[in-house]
Order: C-alpha cells, then structure tokens, then sequence
C-alpha cells in the first residue's frame, strides 16, 4: 500500500474542459457553481479554459462591494486560479466593450478574443459547460 | 454541534469545522487538535496561519496540491511537500489544518 503523499499523480485522463460563463455574478447562483466547478476540475488537473461573455464579464470586474444584498463577494477567488494552474481565460471583446470595460477593470489577467476566434477555441474543447 | 474553549461554545458543522470563520481564535485550534490527540507545534502554526491568510487573499481554502505547492513558495521546498505535510497533519494537510484553521472544508480534496 502507497502511503497518501505518494499517490500524487492523477489518475485517469485528461481532459479539455471549457466553462463559459454568461451570467452576472449575483442574483442567480450560476456564477459560484461554476467557479466551484472550475476548482474541483482545476484539483483534478484537468486541462480548464474559462470564457467570459455577455454579462459573464461582471464576475471578475474589480472592486464588487456586495455588503447591501448580504451575499459573499467571492471574485477575490479568480484570482486563486493561477494557483491551481488555472491560466487560460478568455474574454469576449464585444461583450468586454458594449460594457464600457477594459482589461484594467478586470480582476485577473485575460485574453480577448472576438466571437470568430471563440469559436475557434470551442472548437478544440472536449467538454463545455455553459453557465 | 460545537466545540468548548475558555468557558466560550463555538459552533460547528457535523465535521467538527467552524460555522462562523469570523470567530476563530488561537485557542480553538489548539483544541481541536488536542481532542484528536496532538499537540500544536511552530511547524503545524506557520501552516496554519499560511492558510488563515490564504483565506483572507482568496475567500477559499486552498486545494491540497495548490496549498503544498503554494506553502514550498512561502516557506521552502523542505516545506512544500506532501511528505512533511501529512507528517504534520496525518488526517489530510488541506482538510485537518483548515479545519484548525476555521477555514471551511476545501472543495474538492483531502
């Protein structure tokens, strides 16, 4: 029998996980679910892609103060994901700038990507999830 | 169910973690570990406090293998593995030592 801190190496495959997220981060539990999500397939190391688009974008906007609706505002989290080798986020331009935000509003470094080169992306996945 | 400490009753879920993170305390880890049978040293505290800032920057509990990798970056590679953590915290280093911690259970992991 291995002793727990040999049996570092994953089991199982690996496998291409995307997770697009459309919604704002409050008011529905859509955007928590699935950072939670992220995490467990991100300690799975899995291989994880983020998408941020439509009001999807909102969840990393910096400075959320949540204190008048009594919930957590979790988006200091996105910025864990580094740590879980969490490194490929995407943002989509279009909803970035209808929105009036730049990349120095977000909380977390991003690439942006038109819809043309998403598709591309998605393309390449093995699984989306879309929340 | 909750745990006594200094004549105070702290509440906690059916695990044994601490309902409300806010009111931790130094002492209630020394209790925690002391009903399951060690003794907190230097060592188990800079793991400890490791995470009660980790918590604080983050708002989770880190992952086992985010939090040893994070821990070697901190503290040094004779630090950051799996070996010297589980000898410190036998039961899981993410699950024990947040648990001591008062962080919440981390998601997904030992």
């Amino acid at each position: 029998m291995s002793e727990p801190w040999e049996d570092d190496e994953p089991e199982g495959p690996v496998r291409k996980f995307m997770y697009v997220n459309r919604r704002a981060p409050y008011g529905t539990i859509y955007a928590l679910e699935s950072l939670e999500v992220v995490l467990i397939a991100a300690a799975f190391e899995q291989d994880v892609t983020l998408v941020f688009m439509d009001d999807g974008v909102y969840q990393i906007k910096k400075d959320q103060n949540t204190d008048a609706i009594g919930v957590k505002n979790f988006s200091p989290t996105y910025r864990a994901l580094e740590g879980y080798d969490v490194e490929k986020l995407y943002v989509e331009k279009e909803s970035l700038e209808s929105r009036g935000l730049t990349t120095d509003d977000l909380v977390v470094p991003v690439q942006v990507v038109d819809k043309d080169q998403l598709a591309e992306l998605m393309e390449e996945q093995e699984v989306i999830l879309s929340f | 169910m909750s745990i006594e400490v200094n004549g105070k009753t702290f509440e906690t879920d059916e695990e044994g973690y601490l309902a409300d993170l806010n009111q931790w305390e130094p002492d209630v880890a020394t209790a925690m570990a002391k009903e399951e049978g060690s003794e907190l040293t230097d060592a188990h505290w800079e793991v400890i406090n490791f995470l009660r800032e980790y918590y604080e920057e983050y708002q989770i509990a880190p992952a086992v293998r985010v939090l040893t990798k994070a821990i070697g970056k901190k503290l040094g590679k004779d630090k950051g593995n799996s070996k010297y953590l589980y000898e410190l915290f036998p039961y899981g280093p993410a699950k024990q030592a947040c648990k001591y911690a008062g962080l919440p259970k981390p998601t997904g992991c030992v």
